[in-house]
């Protein structure tokens, strides 16, 4: 619990220099929300205007030292141009988002843990080499392409799926959700049931060449006694950290997957604020990413002790 | 960060209520809408911004069509009708206006329209946009008599009040209720009542997805057909839903599976992959299209020389830029005319200059004009397509023509703020750009694309005294050939001193499903009378 604790502390100043340098890297960059949100025919003296009435005038340091304000009142603040609090838009968001990507792993968990441990069974046979075939095609394939073929044949011309769009399980009916969430899961989860599958084969493949295992066999336990209890369980801490870091990074993922299957996630979020040069919306969601990756490490270090009784924090 | 976690417990929570709640109605097919008939569109972009005085963003404009009306409107044939206003009159010397209300017009929350609403909304509009600007400059005072009748005392003469207050493109004269149009012109308002065929709730919005308008049952049309934003605008479908696609490919696919109704600006080269299905119509609905603009910077060299500017455009040629970014012949033509082609302004007056189109000729202009190497800086907004082909043509162009062309890749958003800049290019400064004009928004010398103010100018900042102060007298021309002699004027002047390069004219088509009916001909795309 101690430990708990002082992780939780210590994402405090880690979010603090998150803050600090999306802030700055923002302002950096080229562009300025306020000649877009001014539209193409207007004067520099109508967007110098609304520079200052946005408070995009003000120094930097003034910009900035009234955003910490914000933050510290727990106010992610506004976006320029919608005018919303960017947690009204995060919550609009994050549904879609977040079941997307629950059932990428689930997808990606059910599928590439047993493929890779049968590769790793098999391993030199047909199966291992279909397996890494695959894996290295699974790695290939950009997402986009693939969310394409795959719209073109099960929307296109099968009609079986929808082309695109998002419907809530709560509001539309699971069926109706499962229709929707089925092809952008499939999308994404591809590249994941690649690494993932490629890391369990090359764990097990290690553990199965231990001598407890050895033991396993000696004493008559079934081959898949063998898997289940002794090789996957000792080949689980770096099969859950990639898992982990395939969590983290399919915040990337999910830009592309939205877009392509115009779903109304985060992911989609960002890349119109980026567009469009919303900071405040900008630095909110990233904010608000640095706080789930770092909470997503945590569960995967706090995930260690429930694998490896010998892992004591 | 408490507040998202605390909405979307809450969500789970609800949400795995009904899911234990409803039994099997979990699995069935439920779709927003019932019977009700909706219509799902594609918007050109997503919409943003909700204030369409605030920004002159095409896509908050349109949203301010669904929403709000206008005292006036532009028919098809560019004649400017009574929209909201049911009579006016004006004195013999045109000093002195007045208008009355329809009766029955109502703002979506039950309260009647009054003179004073339209006031102030005359007000706001008045401090931001140009046409606007122009006629408050000469306006001696706006009252509000009754409750349906308000007045202009005018303080100086102004040719242009109807056209100003029936303009049909950004910033169009919407009407609001006084206590939202009390807002500071440079600040978005917060309430969104207006007073048009379809109402708009905040809560139901999505940004960068969707958004829903409902009609409103109390919005009294005129008794007039449809005409461009004229006429009776009959809301014929419950909703209006739009759901911004930012794959164009994804929203192709979902027009041809019927996922949706219309797609409002699909790419041109996809066109003919939509022609191909027997259940999509796809047409050009705008009848004035677009106008490519190659921008100069006047106020940096080399552009700071008028001799060079000409050589420039004595290098390019239309059809190249509209072939590259455009394509097929079907949806674009070549226009030699500073405003649009078929429009009562348009003319050929010294449209020669723009017509050279040979590098031979442009290799020697720019040799007598002194050229000596300073680098031309392109900005190219990768994220267009058009503008990105366009910039590719000129620095082509311009290369053969003996320039030294450094093209600068971009996203939109960075070109747009770095336009506005004056510096040296060493401090950020640029040379040329290039952007698109609605046809409706340059069909005369009001458009601040053809100012010849450096100071109060649109971005590359000519300086022209000639055509500025035919811009003035235009704003109190009183006949249409007065009018046009001044286009003219500014015409000569646009073209003899190189003020822009035109690229062409040149049209997006929509496409919809065939149980769509109704389109309204028009600059801008109007969602009513449309049925399915």
């Amino acid at each position: 619990m101690f430990y708990v604790i002082k992780r939780i502390l210590a994402t405090i100043p880690v979010m603090v220099v998150v803050a600090l340098f999306v802030f700055c890297i923002i302002r950096l960059g080229p562009g300025d929300p306020a000649s877009v949100i001014a539209g193409d025919y207007a004067t520099a003296e109508d967007i110098q205007e609304i520079r200052i009435k946005l408070g995009l005038a003000d120094p930097i340091p003034v910009q900035m030292g009234k955003w910490f304000v914000q933050l510290a009142s727990g106010d992610l603040g506004k976006s320029y141009h919608s005018n919303m609090q960017v947690t009204k838009l995060i919550s609009q968001r994050l549904e879609p988002t977040l079941l997307l990507a629950v059932t990428t792993i689930l997808l990606t968990v059910f599928v590439a843990i047993p493929l890779g441990t049968l590769a790793a069974y098999k391993a030199g046979s047909w199966v291992d080499k279909f397996v890494m075939i695959f894996s290295v095609a699974g790695f290939s394939i950009p997402v986009f392409v693939l969310g394409y073929i795959l719209v073109y044949i099960f929307a296109m011309e099968l009609r079986w799926l929808p082309v695109q769009g998002y419907r809530s399980p709560f509001d539309d009916g699971f069926l109706l959700f499962l229709k929707h969430i089925t092809m952008p899961a499939v999308t994404l989860s591809v590249i994941y049931i690649a690494l993932i599958s490629r890391m369990t084969r090359a764990s097990v493949v290690e553990v199965l060449n231990e001598d407890y295992v050895r033991t396993a066999r000696a004493k008559g336990q079934s081959e898949f006694k063998i898997l289940l209890r002794h090789a996957l369980p000792n080949a689980a801490v770096p099969i859950v950290t990639v898992l982990g870091i395939s969590i983290a990074l399919m915040i990337g993922g999910v830009v592309v997957t939205e877009s392509v299957y115009n779903i109304p996630g985060l992911g989609r979020l960002v890349l119109d604020a980026v567009l469009s040069r919303d900071y405040g919306v900008i630095q909110g969601l990233i904010l608000f990413f640095s706080f789930i990756y770092i909470f997503i490490n945590l569960l995967i270090d706090l995930s260690y002790t429930l694998i490896d009784p010998r892992i004591r924090y | 960060m408490f507040n998202i976690l605390t909405n979307v417990r809450g969500q789970i929570v609800g949400g795995l209520t009904a899911l234990l709640m409803g039994g099997m109605s979990v699995f069935s097919f439920a779709q927003a809408g019932g019977h009700e008939s909706v219509l799902r569109v594609i918007p050109h972009a997503d919409l943003k911004n909700l204030d369409p005085i605030w920004t002159t963003a095409y896509i908050s404009r349109n949203h301010g069509y669904l929403i709000y009306d206008t005292l006036f409107a532009m028919d098809s044939d560019f004649n400017v009708q009574p929209q909201m206003v049911d009579t006016y009159t004006k004195s013999d010397d045109g000093m002195n206006w007045s208008f009355t209300l329809r009766d029955g017009l109502m703002w979506h929350n039950g309260d009647a329209v009054t003179a004073a609403d339209c006031v102030a909304s005359l007000a706001r509009w008045g401090k931001r946009d140009g046409m606007g600007q122009a006629l408050m400059t000469a306006m001696g005072s706006m009252t509000a008599v009754d409750d349906k009748t308000f007045t202009f005392e005018l303080a100086k003469p102004f040719g242009l009040v109807l056209e100003s207050i029936g303009k049909i493109s950004s910033n169009v004269p919407f009407m609001m209720p006084a206590s939202v149009a009390a807002t500071d012109a440079f600040e978005q308002i917060t309430d969104f009542t207006g007073s048009g065929p379809f109402m708009f709730s905040k809560d139901d919005w999505v940004p960068g997805s969707t958004v829903e308008y409902t009609k409103f049952d109390g919005y009294n049309p005129r008794s007039e057909p449809a005409s461009a934003a004229a006429g009776g605008k009959l809301a014929l479908v419950d909703k209006v839903i739009w759901t911004y696609f930012p794959d164009q490919m994804t929203a192709m696919n979902a027009l041809q599976t019927g996922e949706v109704d219309f797609f409002e600006s699909p790419a041109n080269d996809l066109a003919p992959l939509m022609s191909a299905n027997p259940d999509i119509t796809v047409e050009v609905n705008d009848p004035l299209g677009n106008i490519g603009f190659l921008r100069f910077n006047h106020v940096l060299p080399p552009f700071d020389n008028v001799e060079i500017r000409r050589a420039a455009l004595m290098a390019v040629k239309q059809e190249d830029y509209l072939a590259a970014a455009v394509g097929d012949q079907a949806y674009w033509s070549t226009c030699y005319s500073v405003f649009p082609c078929g429009t009562p302004m348009a003319s050929d007056i010294a449209n020669d200059i723009i017509q050279v189109a040979d590098t031979d000729k442009a290799k020697a202009a720019l040799t007598a004009a002194g050229y000596d190497g300073t680098p031309v800086i392109i900005m190219q907004p990768t994220d267009i397509p058009v503008l990105s082909n366009f910039s590719l043509v000129t620095a082509q162009k311009l290369r053969e023509a003996g320039f030294t062309v450094e093209v600068q890749a971009m996203d939109w958003s960075t070109l747009t703020s770095r336009r506005a800049k004056r510096d040296p290019v060493s401090e950020g400064g640029w040379n040329i750009f290039h952007t698109w004009w609605i046809g409706a928004d340059i069909m005369n010398p009001t458009s601040i694309a053809f100012s010849g103010n450096p100071d109060a100018g649109w971005f590359g900042w000519p300086t022209d005294p000639v055509s500025e102060a035919a811009r003035t007298k235009f704003f109190v021309a009183g006949s249409l050939a007065e009018q046009q002699e001044l286009s003219s004027i500014v015409q000569n002047q646009a073209w003899t001193n190189a003020f822009s390069g035109h690229l062409g004219q040149f049209f997006s088509p929509v496409a919809y499903r065939n149980n769509v009916k109704g389109l309204i001909k028009s600059p801008v795309q109007f969602f009513w009378n449309i049925s399915k």
